[in-house]
């Protein structure tokens, strides 16, 4: 099993979201991580979704949704050749002991502090899964009190786009 | 929103809707209807959602419609009630609704329409829906919702069927603007019969049903997402021909693709240019005639010795519109071992699902099939000579047959061999779930495509029934008999009603043994015969009358009642039926519980493993020669 990417464009239309996610479950996939989003044209949404699957069974969660009618277009981003980033807001145990430290730490990770009182703070930070952990990992010993987690986004690097989004934008949806 | 019409583009997303959206032919792109002026909306007339709804189903050259009237679909049934053109069939169950939209859809290769109210209407309609799903049936149901201001609400008679069938329907609408009814409904057909055709739901809440819009017809289709691919890849095709022409141990094996996609012809044509033997799934029975001398049947748990063990020993197996299901495969790790496989489908998911594939072809069958014939070049007969040997010769060891047991009671297979036998040229065949189904594809005689309609993915027990009500509807000057079990008879047989009041004359042959006989099969070779709960009590005994008397059940539905004990009587009363066409039919053949469908491979095991009769495995005295 190994983890792919997959970004899903999709019809922004009522459900969408519901079918897709029913379609992992009825066909026994698991859904690592999912982001829905708007994308540059407000008829179309992109969902990008990170499964852990075998290479035979990615083929087939590819074709199934592909057969979803709002499905648009799906394109597999391989770590090497795009940008993916989650965003991690966590809320850690500060007091005036500690807090120095934990700054210092947070500053490693380019993480920027959001709230503050006197025995906690809360930071955001973004970057790819490997950094997250990492930065969890490091704030692990003052204590973690709450964190939330997005699913991950990603791009494909380069200058080209995934697809022209004015392909599919019909005048209905136009206005 | 209103829209103004614009001169549809080239390509699939823009095909206008038209009366050929409404026949069940493989997509292909059509032609741009000539736009109209533009300004036209301004002729558009206004329309309640509910006349829009008749509108439409008439534009789109609906013949009839299946279902009952219930809150929130009643302002439909009003304009339906002046339609001069879209007749309504008042059914007695909205199952029996969706199956006969599906007989229908099945007899005339046209898109099936059913109809039913919110909440328990709808949810009536979730196995036909899942019916029409597995066996690609297109059929388009239109559901009344409750008002769009009480959904969410557990209003009366509300469920969510768009969410309820999601995973069984190809697509779905719950219409929340009157104006969009028209494309909707025109979507709702083209997606149905288009592509692998398959079910479309269409839920309309009260109050849009109520509201008023401008009608624009033909509405322009928006489906940005859907554009299935018809036309196979021709370097695959080459591909394909070319193993076909090396294959030693070649075999066809055809699906029921082959029938929605009309390529009998086409598939006739390849046959015999190439010599491979044929093999037709439950659901292609009739794609290839069974009396061609290239055919051998029927493959799978209860395919013949033949088919079951050509698909298993072949070297190369053109799998065309058909999936690799578990029944045909039996236990896949050990599916024909040898075969490369060639596999045509509409369904580009189906490629690969099951049976990993050398040569992929996604596109219509009807295409494929004509390029490979195109593109095959003969090497001659020679190289299948040997291949040819030893299926002749298990054809002539190992034939479909059976052994009267001495109880008494009828023969079921010869029953309904003998039905198959009197029936007059033409006839369609419709068969519940069971061991009367198995009967009626291996001892009736299929010669045309689309003439034996059966649930085979689902094993929808009464099915037969309102499925025959519907093919019978579409097809009124030809002979429906419906091959049912005492089981699946009692789950539909209301709509026996419908048929006598509406004037739809079909004929039922009841395979009556008294009991679930697939499943007291089973319980017989895996549960030491302890018969747990499959005594129906449909026969006459000491201890109990006939429970129901079937003969009495049909005239009280307004159907003539007759019954065959005897084997004497059965040519009789066939005879008696098939004179009969001004009414429903049903006919009680009181038949002995004991008889088997054979050959069989039991579940989950290799089909090497294939039983020609009880405890008799067939002798394959080539294995390891080939």
């Amino acid at each position: 099993m190994t983890t792919h990417t997959l970004s899903v464009l999709v019809e922004n239309k009522p459900g969408v979201l519901a079918r897709v996610a029913a379609l992992f479950s009825r066909r026994g996939f698991n859904i690592d991580s999912l982001a829905v989003g708007e994308t540059e044209h407000p008829g179309v949404s992109r969902i990008t979704i990170v499964v852990d699957v075998e290479a035979g069974s990615l083929e087939q969660v590819t074709k199934q949704l592909n057969k979803l009618i709002h499905v648009l277009k799906i394109v597999e981003l391989e770590a090497g050749s795009s940008v993916q980033r989650e965003l991690l807001l966590v809320k850690v145990r500060a007091d005036a002991a500690t807090r120095g430290q934990v700054i210092a730490a947070a500053e490693l990770f380019k993480a920027r502090s959001v709230d503050v009182t006197p025995d906690t703070v809360t930071f955001e930070v973004t970057g790819n899964r490997d950094k997250i952990e990492a930065f969890l990992e490091v704030l692990e010993p003052f204590g973690i009190k709450e964190l939330v987690q997005s699913g991950t986004v990603a791009l494909g690097r380069g200058a080209k786009s995934m697809a022209s989004l004015s392909r599919y934008v019909s005048p209905n949806s136009q206005q | 929103m209103s829209t103004p019409v614009k001169a549809p583009k080239p390509g699939p997303q823009a095909a206008t809707a038209g009366p050929q959206a409404a026949k069940a032919q493989p997509a292909r792109p059509k032609a741009p209807r000539p736009a109209p002026p533009l300004g036209a909306p301004a002729a558009a007339p206004v329309l309640t959602g509910a006349q829009a709804v008749v509108r439409a189903l008439e534009e789109l050259e609906v013949e009839a419609v299946f279902g009952i009237p219930g809150g929130a679909i009643l302002p439909a049934y009003d304009p339906l009630l002046d339609s001069q053109k879209v007749r309504h069939v008042l059914v007695r169950h909205e199952q029996g609704a969706g199956h006969a939209a599906q007989g229908y859809a099945l007899a005339t290769g046209r898109v099936g329409v059913c109809m039913a109210t919110s909440g328990p209407g709808a949810t009536n309609l979730v196995t036909p829906l899942a019916d029409a799903h597995m066996d690609s049936v297109p059929i388009v149901a239109i559901t009344g919702q409750v008002a769009s201001t009480a959904i969410g609400t557990d209003a009366f008679q509300e469920a969510d069927i768009c969410g309820i069938t999601m995973p069984i329907t190809k697509h779905s609408y719950l219409v929340t603007e009157v104006e969009d009814i028209p494309r909707v409904l025109a979507e709702a057909f083209y997606v149905a019969s288009s592509g692998r055709p398959g079910p479309v739901l269409v839920d309309i809440p009260k109050d849009i049903l109520n509201a008023k819009g401008a009608f624009v017809w033909p509405p322009k289709m928006d489906l940005p997402g859907y554009r299935p691919t018809t036309q196979p890849h021709g370097k695959q095709i080459r591909e394909a021909a070319a193993l076909l022409a090396e294959a030693r141990r070649p075999v066809l094996y055809v699906g029921g693709g082959v029938v929605k996609s009309g390529a009998h012809a086409e598939l006739r044509a390849l046959a015999e240019l190439t010599g491979a033997p044929v093999i037709t799934t439950l659901m292609a029975r009739g794609a290839f005639p069974d009396t061609h001398p290239q055919h051998l049947g029927m493959p799978g748990m209860h395919g013949t010795v033949p088919a079951v063990h050509a698909l298993q020993k072949s070297d190369l197996i053109v799998a065309l519109g058909a999936r690799f299901d578990d029944r045909v495969t039996g236990k896949l790790d050990s599916f024909a071992p040898e075969a490369k496989i060639v596999h045509v489908d509409i369904d580009p998911a189906e490629i690969g699902k099951n049976r990993e594939v050398d040569v992929p072809i996604v596109g219509d069958c009807k295409a494929a099939i004509a390029a490979m014939t195109d593109a095959y070049a003969d090497p001659g007969r020679e190289r299948l000579k040997t291949w040819w040997e030893t299926l002749d010769d298990l054809r002539a060891r190992y034939p479909l047959g059976y052994t009267d047991i001495d109880d008494g009671l009828l023969t079921p297979q010869w029953v309904i061999q003998r039905l198959g036998e009197l029936a007059p040229d033409g006839t369609i065949w419709t068969a519940g779930v069971g061991q009367h189904q198995m009967w009626a594809s291996q001892f009736i005689t299929y010669e045309q495509p689309g003439t034996f309609l059966n649930s085979g993915g689902l094993g929808t027990m009464g099915f037969a029934v309102p499925a025959a009500m519907g093919a019978k509807l579409g097809q009124m000057d030809r002979t429906v008999w419906a091959v049912d079990g005492d089981g699946c008879f009692q789950m539909t047989n209301q709509e026996l009603a419908t048929c006598a009041i509406e004037g739809i004359p079909i004929k039922v042959a009841v395979i009556n043994n008294g009991n679930l006989g697939m499943v007291r099969q089973w319980q017989t070779l895996f549960y030491d015969k302890r018969y747990s709960q499959t005594n129906l009590s449909t026969h006459h005994s000491e201890a109990s009358p006939r429970v129901p008397d079937f003969v009495k059940l049909a005239e009280a539905l307004g159907c003539v009642g007759l019954r065959a004990e005897t084997p004497e009587e059965v040519d009789a009363v066939i005879a008696q039926a098939n004179a009969i066409d001004d009414r429903p039919v049903v006919v009680d053949f009181t038949v002995g519980p004991d008889a088997m469908v054979w050959p069989m491979v039991p579940a989950g095991v290799s089909n090497d493993e294939i039983l020609y009769a009880r405890d008799v495995r067939p002798n394959f005295d080539d294995e390891g020669e080939i």
